[in-house]
């Protein structure tokens, strides 16, 4: 009955009908939502660049070939594609930029979570931004040019110019505000509830720490060195200036060795003709580059939602 | 006064239906819209309001008349709140959110689906608990609602209208352009309402206006208030009895019953004229209330 | 709300023995952290002192040189930088800002495509630097044909900074008051007026910051750009969006690479310019962020 009432009652259309369409709304989120969209464009550019010419590179050279064997000489007449001294040289340098980044990285997240003074903090933490914020190219530079001659020559005579362990050190200082920074996150998601109870029963900062805070953050901790270890492999100019271009089937970190994003930075900026399979071979290593740290990113991703979702 | 039945108050006369209701016949007929009807302003009929599958609030039976500041009272988490929302339109906002059966604006329901929820806030202002001032001038406030509306009015003449109505012209009349932040809570709320009544709404929702303001600034808005109803028809959700008492002339008490989960549904039990809800109400629940014994 | 521990925990904590390993412990974390400061420190010292014979108006008055280093200078590299800049800004700012918008205004929060457009900028946040170059090269320089310009690097550069305006933006307008855009939806506003005229102009300090925080970032970025033609010799300004161009990061790469100790000067030089930029844009986000503490 009420409905008749609403229906006939001013014996008319409703007054709050809508009198006007509002096209410029539907116009609007439409450009809205274009607008996020352009970032699954960016993601579905990225594959498409990488996916065709990898095929057609992989149409001529064996994908056994190209992971399996070891000599890799694209410019050649008769070249080889053995991928596997890129892969080598990204790993040892990886490698030493880890065995740095980690514990440095950890440590002073830990110092910055648990220990420095609200003061301190205050101008501790924006210095690692400042490093965080530092051009790679600067780094490269810093590696080459002082990091080799006057640090590492001293220690090592037979050093080469280039080297890996000079990129690694600066990479692996390079990496740490990333590693600090989302450390520290994790960890001060910790409710302070755990904190207090620990000091409470009369546990010292260290054994808090230690025993409480880090294995409470610990999957925040992990996607911090997983997104670090992500970000040395990425890494292109620290090693293209400082790691050399001569790829290199060695662990030696004092020899130069070329890394899958120099060679990429290398061939992609020289002379090569397109269409030919050395271009092909750019993308098919940047596939590989691509494969590797999208799989890294993924793990890392899923952690950070693993400790968000356990404190929230 | 409007003629408006309480459905839980005891059935009199044959003119009513069953449901104590308005006898329609007439106006079916095609005759002329008796002065009563259009003395209704909302007409509420088994009103239910659901967030996904929780019922907020269940069978909400009421009508609210024109020009008379109804309260809506009772404890926390009564729906209270809830069901004044579903009045704008603005419970749309919350994903989830829907609301069943009949909830009648001058006879149309809002919730058809021709209907514009923009045009319906137009018509139905709303004061928040806090008072949530734009972070702009004191000028730019009131003149924000008119501009968005297209409305074209000399926008100075405006502004001085409603803030003159709203108690706060003098108070600021030196430096509109100061900003709204500058203002105390008090004027603030005032400037709230100022802003709402720019748009020229038939009704005024109030959400707890006074729940963060002192008692002079409190007093300041009921006395307000009282001068606004004149006007506009207001609906006020508040959670001080006495408040409800001093205003209003017709009041509705809200109680939440608590299922075998242990979850709240808030419903309606008593609707009537103040003084008979605050002096002899007919619901047990509501005398508990009142009387302190509960909420 | 989360506390750290200097919040709570009270002054001395050396309680339960050991008191030797707990101040050792203490203070390798400290050197963990200082060894981070003190390579800064000898960074930034090193290219100031190498570089300063050549800190000197030639930096920025004269065009590189490869036959006369002692007469180079990095004009090209500072007005290529601020070209490209300036594409990269105007392709990122509005659709960082509206995709934002989008995400947090307009999108439902649990639909399956926002939470696939969330997964997606956080990993597109995360790729190598390099992958953006071969984008760009595949695509704008190759398929769209817009050559290595100035235009395919703004582009290119644009998709790489974009996460990051993106989710600074999402915070900014995170950071505004449920309440603001209720009492202007209340006024019966549309969404998009309210988000127009009271949403984003609330946000707009810490869109500025994020804004300035992903300008810092292409600025300093060289790999990409490496696949897009900067490193050819550039002695002359870009004339428009189709110019050919080089960046300053690009031109300190460039004269690394030569063997001849006067480059590595004015490598140097050219690296102090480049931070000294980098310090005033985030000197301007700090100031902004401390003057506009919103007083909600």
């Amino acid at each position: 009955m009420s409905t008749a009432l609403a229906e006939s009652a001013a014996g008319g259309l409703n007054p709050l009908r809508q009198t006007k369409p509002r096209y410029g709304e539907k116009v609007i989120r439409g450009i809205l939502f274009a607008a996020a969209a352009v970032s699954i464009f960016t993601t579905f550019g990225i594959i498409v660049s990488l996916l065709v010419p990898s095929l057609e590179f992989f149409a001529e050279i064996p994908l056994t070939e190209f992971l399996f064997t070891t000599t890799w000489t694209p410019l050649f007449a008769d070249g080889q594609f053995g991928v596997l001294p890129l892969v080598m040289g990204t790993m040892v340098i990886t490698l030493i930029a880890v065995a740095i980044a980690i514990p440095l990285g950890l440590g002073s997240a830990i110092y910055l979570s648990e220990y420095a003074k609200p003061r301190a903090r205050k101008i501790l933490k924006p210095t690692l931004e400042v490093l965080a914020g530092i051009p790679t190219v600067v780094f490269g530079f810093f590696a080459l040019e002082f990091i080799t001659a006057f640090v590492l020559k001293p220690i090592f005579p037979g050093i080469q110019v280039f080297n890996a362990l000079s990129a690694g050190i600066v990479m692996g200082i390079m990496i740490i505000p990333t590693i600090a920074s989302l450390s520290e996150d994790a960890m001060s998601a910790v409710p302070s509830g755990l904190r207090d109870g620990a000091y409470a029963l009369g546990a010292t900062k260290r054994q808090t720490a230690l025993r409480v805070i880090v294995p409470a953050a610990l999957s925040g901790i992990v996607a911090a060195f997983v997104l670090g270890i992500s970000r040395a492999i990425g890494e292109t100019m620290i090693v293209t200036v400082a790691a050399g271009l001569q790829p290199n089937m060695t662990l030696n970190p004092l020899e130069g060795m070329q890394t899958m994003t120099s060679y990429i930075a290398a061939a992609g900026a020289g002379d090569v003709a397109t269409g030919s399979i050395e271009y092909k071979s750019i993308f098919a290593v940047g596939m590989l580059l691509f494969v590797i740290t999208f799989f890294m990113n993924m793990i890392s991703i899923r952690l950070v939602r693993k400790y968000r979702q356990a404190y929230q | 006064m409007s003629e408006i039945h309480d459905p839980h108050a005891p059935q009199s006369t044959s003119d009513l239906t069953n449901t104590g209701r308005m006898d329609v016949s007439a106006v079916l007929e095609g005759a002329e819209i008796p002065e009563a009807v259009s003395n209704i302003v909302f007409d509420l009929a088994n009103v239910q309001v659901y967030y996904g599958d929780f019922q907020a609030v269940r069978d909400v039976t009421m009508q609210i008349g024109r020009n008379e500041i109804t309260a809506f009272i009772g404890p926390s988490g009564c729906g209270k709140s809830t069901l004044l929302r579903s009045f704008n339109r603005m419970n749309d906002l919350i994903p989830g959110a829907r609301v069943e059966g009949l909830l009648a604006y001058h006879g149309y329901d809002i919730y058809a689906p021709e209907v514009d929820p923009i045009e319906v806030r137009r018509r139905i202002g709303m004061v928040f608990q806090k008072p949530n001032v734009f972070p702009k001038s004191i000028y730019e406030n009131v003149a924000y609602g008119p501009k968005v509306n297209g409305m074209k009015v000399n926008m100075d003449d405006l502004v001085e209208e409603c803030l003159t109505k709203a108690a706060l012209w003098d108070e600021v009349k030196d430096d509109l352009k100061k900003s709204a932040y500058a203002l105390s809570g008090g004027q603030q709320q005032r400037l709230v309402i100022a802003r709402c009544i720019a748009v020229k709404p038939e009704v005024i929702l109030m959400d707890e206006p006074c729940a963060s303001l002192d008692p002079i600034a409190t007093a300041k808005i009921e006395d307000l208030m009282k001068e606004l109803a004149k006007d506009y028809t207001i609906v006020i959700v508040t959670h001080n009895m006495q408040q409800a008492a001093r205003v209003s002339e017709r009041t509705a008490f809200f109680t939440a019953d608590v299922d075998a989960q242990g979850v709240r549904h808030g419903r309606l039990v008593e609707y009537g004229p103040t003084r008979r809800i605050f002096t002899a109400p007919h619901d047990p629940r509501t005398e508990d209330y009142i009387s302190g014994r509960f909420g | 709300m989360y506390t750290s521990a200097h919040d709570t925990a009270p002054v001395d904590l050396e309680g339960t023995g050991q008191p030797l390993v707990d101040k050792t412990f203490r203070w390798i974390l400290f050197l963990c952290l200082a060894v981070g400061i003190v390579f800064l420190i000898v960074l930034l010292t090193y290219v100031t002192l190498k570089g300063w014979p050549r800190l000197t108006p030639t930096l920025w008055e004269n065009m590189p040189s490869l036959r006369r280093p002692e007469r180079a200078g990095a004009q090209s590299a500072i007005t290529g930088t601020l070209w490209v800049i300036a594409f990269t800004a105007l392709f990122a700012l509005p659709v960082g800002f509206l995709g934002a918008v989008y995400m947090e205004e307009y999108a439902n929060p649990t639909s399956r495509f926002t939470r696939f457009v969330e997964i997606n900028i956080q990993n597109l946040a995360a790729v190598p630097s390099i992958v953006y170059g071969i984008l760009g090269l595949a695509i704008f320089a190759r398929a769209l044909s817009l050559g290595q310009t100035v235009i395919t690097a703004g582009l290119t550069l644009a998709l790489l900074v974009l996460p990051v305006i993106i989710v600074s933006t999402r915070e900014a307008l995170r950071a505004v008051p449920q309440n603001i855009r209720h009492g202007s939806l209340a006024l019966g506003a549309t969404l998009w007026q309210t988000t127009w005229r009271q949403t984003m102009p609330a946000a707009i300090p810490g869109m500025a910051t994020g804004t300035i925080l992903a300008l810092s970032r292409a600025i300093g970025e060289a790999a990409p750009l490496l696949l897009l033609g900067a490193v050819t010799f550039i002695s002359f300004n870009p004339t428009g969006p189709f110019s050919a161009y080089t960046t300053l990061p690009i031109q300190i790469f460039n004269w690394t690479k030569e063997s001849r100790e006067e480059f590595q000067i004015l490598a140097s030089a050219t690296i102090v310019l480049l931070l000294v930029i980098l310090l005033a844009m985030n000197a301007v986000a700090i100031l902004i962020r401390n003057r506009t503490q919103k007083r909600w």
